[in-house]
């Protein structure tokens, strides 16, 4: 092997109440790509921070081209040749593309800009990729592939070595990112390494030579990636051996005879919006506890956001206890409908974070009853006092502000946010993410009582033994799409993996989906 | 309890400079506090501050909305003066035209400039300064239009009792001030409005995913802060009997703004404080009056102005106080 391009070694990082990294560690060689891949809070986009300046490490060694670095800034990272392409396009919409691609490093003399340069040196760099565009033209006048475009040639307009691409694809359709694979494989082709994160599986298959799996902040492995299976390299991401899984599901967990009798009361034909979700359908039983399984970025997120509403579904139909009733085109809708959706993102979709706990937990149900039926403030406390003892939220008060409580403690009052709505249908997205062992517990045991009262709850969660023990039905999803449902005994942690897994050149799927 | 302890204490920074400035004329100029009858009703410096800062008071009761979503509403002073100007030209006219009708096309005029900022805003999704700056711009246009670019004098005594007449003794400018903040309290305080607008303003995605109708929401705020301004431009138009596009309500929008934001309400948006931008209107008029009753050049009041403003929201800044009292700290160890 030669000398690798990047090493680094044992690095760790912490942050106050988390430790993001600890010793994980990245190899890259020059004319590879490297795919760096894990769930969420895995710490890929700390230990690239960490690479190029954003974050500083706590431990550990950084070697470049054989020689220790640690940048202060990512302009310190950008000098030494170490670049990096972020999801969303760093570009300046309303400049040209030219401006954009010597933006901070333009040539002058005298203070006067060298406008002939700066447009020469701009198509030059895009020509390496093949793109011939007028570099004169405001950035945004160009489609989402080619400013991708113009953000690598920015990045390796300078000399760049190594490469970083943070999710690069996840807005381009596939003739785009075949157009971006060519210019990667490009780079290589010049002795470039490139660092690749991404969610969609496939396209690391077809592009990467080898791959990091982070998990909880520690490296799990170095493979080639020719040589590591698909569902190996998902247990390895979500933790689970391959050869410890159980082929059914331990509880043997049946569809209570209600759920599995009677007619649907919510289901949806043929859901989708365009680059957000290919067609689906769904449907779902009144105490029936369903799921939705897959890999971040899957798609699932955007299912719940579909059925609620707050992604306006382009095709379709939704009808509710076998009335057509047309697709939610408002949250507001969905709930007046008597669904309720508990967001992944507390914090931005969810607490409203300087009001009390009591008016975060009234906030929907107030909503619902609109301006003029005003809640009195008795019954507001009398409902705020019911959930945080039956949720023993811990809260010094009613009229503490809910940015003060603990992630555990925010969850169970915007859980509680939609009980008091009394929902017929609860969508939970993670609802046990990030927060500690006993609160899960209780939401675990929160939602089987739910059920109980009759209550349809829609599980999304990275967790597969949440998603075993707790529902009777399981639709599995793979790069925005639905590919699976399996239901009863038929789900495990197993079958799940291997229907994510799935791809058409792969065998043994269909034991999973009889 | 707890609540109304808690927002009490974000007033204590400006009832604080109240204190300091009232106390300073009580040291320096005790008749500043003295008050006399006349055909009962009642006169004097304090009297005067309320009945002159009744216009900020206005502006910032409907200003403390807009800001409590975020937003902000730049076009209050161009409003006052589209109002003055629709009054002027109605008792043109007919000078015999009743109150009530005068009033109502006013006032609906301003509403419907209120809730063109609100659509912008709220439906065409323009950034709120650019939104009201339009209005603030091309408004005293409209209204040097009306009036045919002039001033004109308003001379009617119904009319003129709005802001020059005697209500229980005193200035009816500062009962209708009155009126406004328990009108106020009533249908924004008690009804499920202000949590909305709180919600809205302090984490919109949050409050639009509950079902919070955050479009509503804004186009109501603007509505009302429209219709507010409109009360003060008739107000103003009828003190000074006259109507001057070019003049009427100038700069009246900053004074707004700064009497929310010396109250209490951050500009970033969420919790809003009624009493505090009443508060901090009169901390404004305040100083204003103090500082006429020491002669000084009224065209030199806008410096102590400043400075007061400042003071009173580094006071406000948790940050600014623990770094001061640090620096202090410091230099007493030395």
């Amino acid at each position: 092997m030669p000398d690798p391009l990047l090493s680094m070694r044992g690095i760790s990082k912490a942050f106050p109440g988390v430790q993001a990294l600890s010793e994980a560690n990245l190899t890259l060689y020059r004319g590879e790509v490297h795919a760096l891949m894990g769930e969420n809070g895995a710490g890929k986009s700390t230990l690239i921070k960490t690479l190029t300046g954003v974050h500083q490490r706590d431990a550990g060694e950084v070697l470049f081209e054989g020689k220790p670095i640690k940048p202060a800034a990512p302009l310190e990272a950008e000098g030494l040749g170490i670049s990096t392409v972020f999801q969303e396009v760093n570009l300046i919409p309303h400049l040209s593309v030219a401006e954009n691609i010597s933006l901070g490093r333009q040539r002058s003399r005298f203070g006067f800009m060298q406008w002939k340069e700066i447009r020469e040196r701009a198509e030059r760099a895009l020509k390496r990729f093949d793109v011939e565009i007028d570099v004169t033209q405001e950035v945004c006048s160009y489609s989402v592939a080619i400013q991708q475009m113009v953000a690598i040639a920015r990045a390796v307009d300078i000399d760049a070595k190594l490469l970083v691409l943070d999710e690069p694809t996840s807005s381009l359709d596939e003739n785009e990112v075949e157009e971006l694979f060519a210019v990667m494989r490009k780079l290589c082709a010049q002795g470039m390494g490139i660092v690749f994160i991404t969610h969609f599986l496939d396209q690391v298959y077809s592009i990467t030579d080898r791959i990091t799996v982070l998990r909880n902040g520690q490296s799990i492995g170095e493979y080639e990636t020719a040589k590591l299976p698909r569902i190996e390299l998902i247990s390895h991401m979500l933790g689970k051996p391959v050869d410890q899984l159980a082929d059914t599901g331990s509880d043997g967990l049946s569809r209570s005879e209600a759920a599995s009798q009677g007619e649907a009361w919510l289901e949806a034909k043929d859901l989708s919006k365009e680059g957000v979700m290919s067609s689906f359908d769904f449907e779902i039983r009144k105490g029936e506890a369903a799921g939705l399984a897959g890999l971040l970025g899957s798609g699932r997120t955007e299912t719940a956001k579909l059925l609620f509403g707050i992604l306006k579904s382009d095709t379709g139909e939704t009808s509710m206890a076998g009335n057509s009733v047309g697709n939610p085109k408002s949250p507001r809708q969905a709930i007046a409908r008597k669904i309720g959706f508990c967001s992944e993102d507390r914090k931005r979709e969810g607490i409203i974070p300087n009001l009390s706990v009591r008016e975060n937990i009234v906030l929907a149900l107030q909503a619902r009853k609109g301006f003029i039926n005003t809640i009195s403030r008795q019954e507001q406390n009398r409902i705020a006092d019911k959930f945080i003892k039956r949720l023993r939220i811990k809260t010094p008060s009613r009229e503490t502000p809910i940015r003060t409580l603990s992630g555990g403690n925010q969850q169970k009052a915007l859980l509680a946010r939609w009980l008091a709505t009394d929902p017929d249908l609860i969508i939970l997205d993670e609802p046990t993410r990030g927060i500690d062992i006993g609160a899960r517990d209780e939401i675990e045991e929160l939602i089987r009582e739910l059920q109980k009262e009759g209550m349809a709850v829609l599980l999304i969660s990275s967790e597969l033994e949440e998603i075993e023990r707790l529902c009777e039905r399981v639709w599995v999803l793979r790069d925005r799409q639905f590919v699976g449902e399996l239901s009863d005994e038929e789900i495990s942690e197993k079958a799940i993996m291997s229907l994510i897994a799935h791809s058409d050149e792969m065998e043994g799927s269909d034991e999973a989906e009889s | 309890m707890k609540q109304s302890l808690k927002s009490s204490s974000s007033l204590i920074w400006p009832l604080a400079g109240l204190g300091l400035l009232l106390l300073f004329n009580a040291v320096f100029n005790p008749s500043f506090f003295s008050i006399s009858i006349v055909d009962g009703n009642l006169y004097g410096n304090l009297i005067d501050i309320f009945r002159n800062g009744s216009i900020t008071m206005i502006l910032a009761l409907g200003m403390c909305l807009v800001i409590a979503t975020g937003g902000v509403d730049l076009s209050v002073g161009t409003i006052m003066a589209i109002t003055g100007a629709v009054v002027a030209i109605i008792y043109q006219s007919d000078p015999d035209t009743s109150l009530f009708v005068a009033l109502l096309v006013a006032l609906g005029v301003a509403g419907v400039a209120g809730a063109l900022n609100g659509a912008l805003v709220a439906y065409a999704r323009i950034q709120p300064i650019i939104a009201t700056l339009i209005l603030m711009v091309t408004g005293r246009g409209i209204a040097s239009f009306i009036t045919g670019e002039k001033q004109i004098a308003v001379e009617n005594d119904a009319f003129g009792y709005l802001g020059t007449g005697h209500l229980i003794a005193l200035p009816f400018s500062m009962v209708l001030v009155f009126l406004l903040y328990g009108l106020m309290v009533l249908g924004v305080r008690k009804t499920p409005v202000a949590l909305f607008i709180e919600a809205t303003g302090d984490n919109e995605d949050a409050a639009h995913f509950s079902g919070v109708n955050s479009k509503m929401i804004k186009l109501l705020v603007y509505l009302v802060c429209g219709l507010f301004a409109g009360l003060a431009g008739l107000v103003e138009t009828s003190n000074i009997a006259n109507s001057d596009p070019s003049q009427l309500g100038i700069y009246r929008e900053l004074d707004a703004i700064f009497a929310v934001v010396v109250g209490g309400t951050a500009l970033s948006g969420g919790r809003f404080s009624l009493i505090g931008a009443i508060i901090g209107a009169l901390l404004l008029q305040t100083l204003t009056t103090t500082l006429y009753s020491y002669g000084v050049d009224s065209a030199l009041s806008p410096i102590p102005k400043a400075v007061l403003i400042v003071t009173v929201c580094l006071l406000r800044s948790d940050r600014f106080r623990k770094q001061f009292t640090s620096l202090y700290a410091r230099k007493n160890v030395a």
